[in-house]
């Protein structure tokens, strides 16, 4: 029960605390709190407390230097989906199209070749990643920076719902503690301990995704980047790890390979595509183009273009995003 | 009995209504009142009605002289009671006779020299004379033209003396020439402008076939304002009695040009962002149209659609769904029609960066999502087609001449009829498409309606008889994207 005191004292004292302090407030907490009330009312409540010593709790977590109390647990996931193979998949809040998508169909493959998909609800790259886990069917986990009660931000509420259906959202912080600047590169710790593989995709210098980075390597954790333009603010950071020997993310086999998991055999099968299709696929697969351009470049009529843009739509083969068409792998 | 009457006709709403001017000389303390529910403009024809009778040389009863308008309990607005007040106290004071004046409907705002001066809605007026049985309408000289597409005979009456002379069987004005001072339309700008933009012409093109209210997104300075300014010029000529109910409109609004009376183009109406609510969908006391019902028949622009005020736009999805705006007032209701095809444009976000290859946005996330917000998803609903307009490459800009209205017109006159006719049926292969298209990309019950009208266009358009898979994946090329719909 010490751990759980712990974590209701670190919500009631506002502070962050992963050893009992020798103060005499803790004290003075400690012997009138009232464990059994508060597993009570958690319980209530729907959520779970998942302390440190609990033998579910995530081996790669308590291995950190700094590891939490324990986790409160949000969700219909078991507490053993946090210790599964897992990789992070975490980036800019304010992404481009590129990160977005990118961020999207990694989770979606890597959550479909069976890994956990841990990221912190985040707008942007983190909420991408928890969709596309969540299109693949797969688990994903949410690792909050407040309470577990809280939906933060407010306009991921129904991804946080749809991410407690199957996985799991998680805090150290009990329920009722607000959303602090300098919880987040706390909860950044977790996320990057709860996995053995992080990957940034998008990220600007001195940013939130670059601190999870850090902890990682200081955790000895594998780290991959997305490599980006090197014009691009956005890619500033996944470029620099890449310097200081990050590995670089291509396909989502890069980051299977660490785990050993074998591409799935003759999954995709290649649609059968009109002539004109074809020639505006590779066109748009050299570089993304907006129509008007492919429509210029190939010698098509516009009515016509959107017939073949709309059939590589379907197919899965291109996204659209603000007028730019791009190829996407299959 | 010094008493006369004029007869003349109001606006409530577009419809006129019979109103008769009634003047009462009484042998008391000289005064002048009009009464009636009367506005401000209407109650200073006072000075106008004096000055001007003193200039036409006539002379001003030095007694007691009450005019009522009556139906007293109707609101009455405007100067267009000039000529009919001065008339009737004319005729109480005997100087004009009496029964010439009752049998011709009149209407015009007097100078103080006694000049007529045109007013809007004489349209109205005069349909309002016909119905009333009175044949001759005495009018201002530039709203002879106007008056006469009601199918009375107007007066064309240049200042009050005319009226008067005539009135007495002196003098006949001179007759009204129909047709005269005919001008040409205005040029309407032409396709053949446009560089570029294949897609966006391309919608532009089916909306014009199909009547589809078209949304253009992109970053400034890609010719969407260009673009939808166009689409007039590839809209088929209003059929005749279109035109005399978009005539009827603008006739109210005082918009009609005196040597061009009957519209037969259909209007472009494209007011500016700062709009309020009352001028979009039209309102006021006594409720006068509004931007949406000036575009009956025609285009309605929002250029800059999220900067205008959200109370404007969701006031737009009655006439966008029902063809009416009605203004519900104490003193009753006003429907005015607002049958119009809407064009918006707008930036990808509140810097407008994004969709710009040469600038990156600078747009917080909130502030993205709080411009996103700015378009209810109702709004964006009505859109058929929505087209992200990227910006071009300049080499783009050089690129060789593109196809002028002149054609595009005569496609869409084509496509127009052919769905007014026999509509496409849609094929089974088709519908299949369609299902499969709902089940993988982000598509709405209300988002599948729209790419079948859509398709359904395509196909006219191309002079199918069926609705083929290729014209519904077409369709499917310029419905709504995620980013506009979903955050």
């Amino acid at each position: 029960m010490r751990e759980l005191v712990l974590a209701a004292f670190a919500a009631e004292a506002s502070a962050h605390v992963v050893e009992a302090p020798r103060a005499t407030r803790f004290r003075r907490f400690a012997d009138c709190f009232d464990a059994g009330m508060y597993l009570a009312a958690l319980k209530a409540a729907g959520f779970r407390w998942l302390p440190r010593s609990d033998s579910a709790f995530p081996p790669l977590l308590a291995a950190i230097h700094d590891p939490p109390a324990g986790l409160f647990l949000r969700g219909e996931g078991a507490p053993e989906l946090l210790a599964r193979a897992s990789v992070a998949i975490v980036g800019a809040r304010s992404c481009s199209s590129y990160g977005s998508q990118v961020a999207r169909s990694l989770g979606r493959e890597l959550a479909a070749s069976g890994l956990v998909v841990v990221s912190g609800l985040a707008r942007g790259i983190d909420g991408e990643a928890h969709r596309g886990a969540l299109e693949a069917g797969g688990a994903t986990v949410a690792v909050l920076g407040c309470g577990v009660d809280r939906d933060y931000p407010a306009i991921h509420a129904s991804l946080a719902a749809s991410v407690a259906e199957s996985g799991l959202v998680v805090s150290e912080y009990a329920p009722g503690v607000e959303p602090a600047p300098w919880r987040f590169p706390a909860r950044n710790r977790v996320i990057a301990g709860l996995t053995s593989v992080t990957v940034v995709v998008e990220a600007r210098e001195r940013s939130g995704a670059l601190i999870t980075a850090d902890l990682a390597l200081e955790e000895g954790r594998e780290v991959f980047a997305v490599p980006g333009e090197i014009t691009s603010a956005l890619a500033a950071g996944p470029n620099r790890l890449l310097q200081l020997g990050a590995s670089p993310v291509t396909r989502a086999q890069d980051v299977l390979d660490v785990f050993g998991i074998r591409p799935a055999e003759g999954r995709s099968v290649s649609p059968v595509l009109g002539d004109t299709a074809q020639r505006v696929l590779e066109r748009v697969q050299d570089s993304p183009a907006a129509a008007d351009e492919v429509s210029r470049a190939l010698a098509i009529p516009a009515g016509e273009l959107a017939v073949a843009l709309s059939e590589l739509e379907l197919a899965g083969l291109i996204t659209e995003s603000d007028g730019v068409y791009r190829g996407v792998r299959p | 009995m010094p008493l006369a009457r004029a007869v003349t006709h109001t606006l409530v709403g577009l419809e006129p209504r019979r109103v008769e001017v009634e003047a009462h000389l009484q042998d008391q303390v000289p005064a002048f009142t009009i009464v009636g529910l009367v506005d401000r403009a209407c109650q200073e024809a006072k000075e106008r009605v004096r000055s001007g009778i003193a200039s036409a040389e006539l002379e001003w009863p030095g007694r007691r002289i009450i005019v009522n308008l009556a139906p007293a309990a109707l609101r009455k607005e405007g100067s267009a009671f000039d000529l009919p007040i001065a008339l009737a106290i004319l005729a109480a004071s005997r100087q004009i006779p009496a029964d010439a004046l009752a049998c011709h409907a009149m209407t015009g705002e007097l100078a103080l020299d006694g000049r007529l001066r045109p007013v809007g809605g004489v349209l109205a007026v005069a349909e309002g004379a016909r119905q009333a049985g009175l044949a001759r309408l005495l009018c201002p000289p530039e709203s002879c033209a106007e008056a006469a597409l009601a199918g009375v005979e107007p007066l064309p009456i240049r200042h009050l003396a005319e009226a008067v002379a005539y009135l007495r069987g002196e003098r006949d004005p001179p007759p009204y020439v129909p047709g005269n001072g005919h001008l040409p339309a205005p040029p309407v700008p032409d396709l053949a402008d446009v560089r570029g933009q294949e897609r966006a012409r391309r919608a532009l093109e089916l909306a014009a076939a199909g009547g589809h209210n078209l949304l253009l997104a992109g970053p400034p300075g890609t010719g969407k304002t260009m673009l939808a300014r166009r689409l007039p010029g590839i809209l088929p000529t209003l059929s005749d009695s279109e035109a005399m109910e978009v005539t009827r409109i603008h006739s109210v609004a005082g918009l009609l040009h005196p040597g061009r009376p009957l519209i037969t183009v259909p209007p472009f109406r494209a007011p500016h962002h700062s709009a309020s609510m009352p001028a979009i969908v039209g309102g006021g006391p006594g409720p006068r149209p509004g931007e949406a019902t000036l575009a009956h028949r025609g285009v309605l622009l929002l250029d800059e659609l999220p900067e205008f005020p959200r109370p404007a736009l969701e006031a737009l999805r009655q006439p966008l769904e029902d063809g009416l705006v009605s203004i519900a007032r104490v003193s009753g209701q006003a429907i005015f029609p607002a049958r119009f095809q809407l064009i918006g444009t707008m930036n990808l976000c509140g810097c407008g960066g994004r969709g710009d290859p040469a600038a990156a946005c600078s747009c917080s996330p909130q502030r993205l999502a709080s411009f996103r917000d700015k378009l209810s998803k109702a709004l964006l609903d009505r859109f058929d087609l929505v087209v992200t307009v990227p910006r071009p490459r300049a080499n783009e800009l050089a690129a060789g001449a593109s196809e002028a209205s002149g054609p595009v017109a005569e496609r869409v006159q084509a496509a127009r009829q052919r769905l007014a006719g026999d509509p496409p049926r849609r094929k089974e292969t088709a519908s299949e498409l369609l299902d499969r298209a709902v089940e993988r990309l982000p598509l709405s019950g209300r988002g599948r309606a729209r790419v079948a009208r859509v398709s359904r266009t395509i196909a006219a358009l191309a002079g199918s008889d069926e609705v083929l898979p290729e014209h519904v994946a077409e369709a499917l090329a310029y419905r709504s994207p995620r980013e506009l719909s979903v955050t």
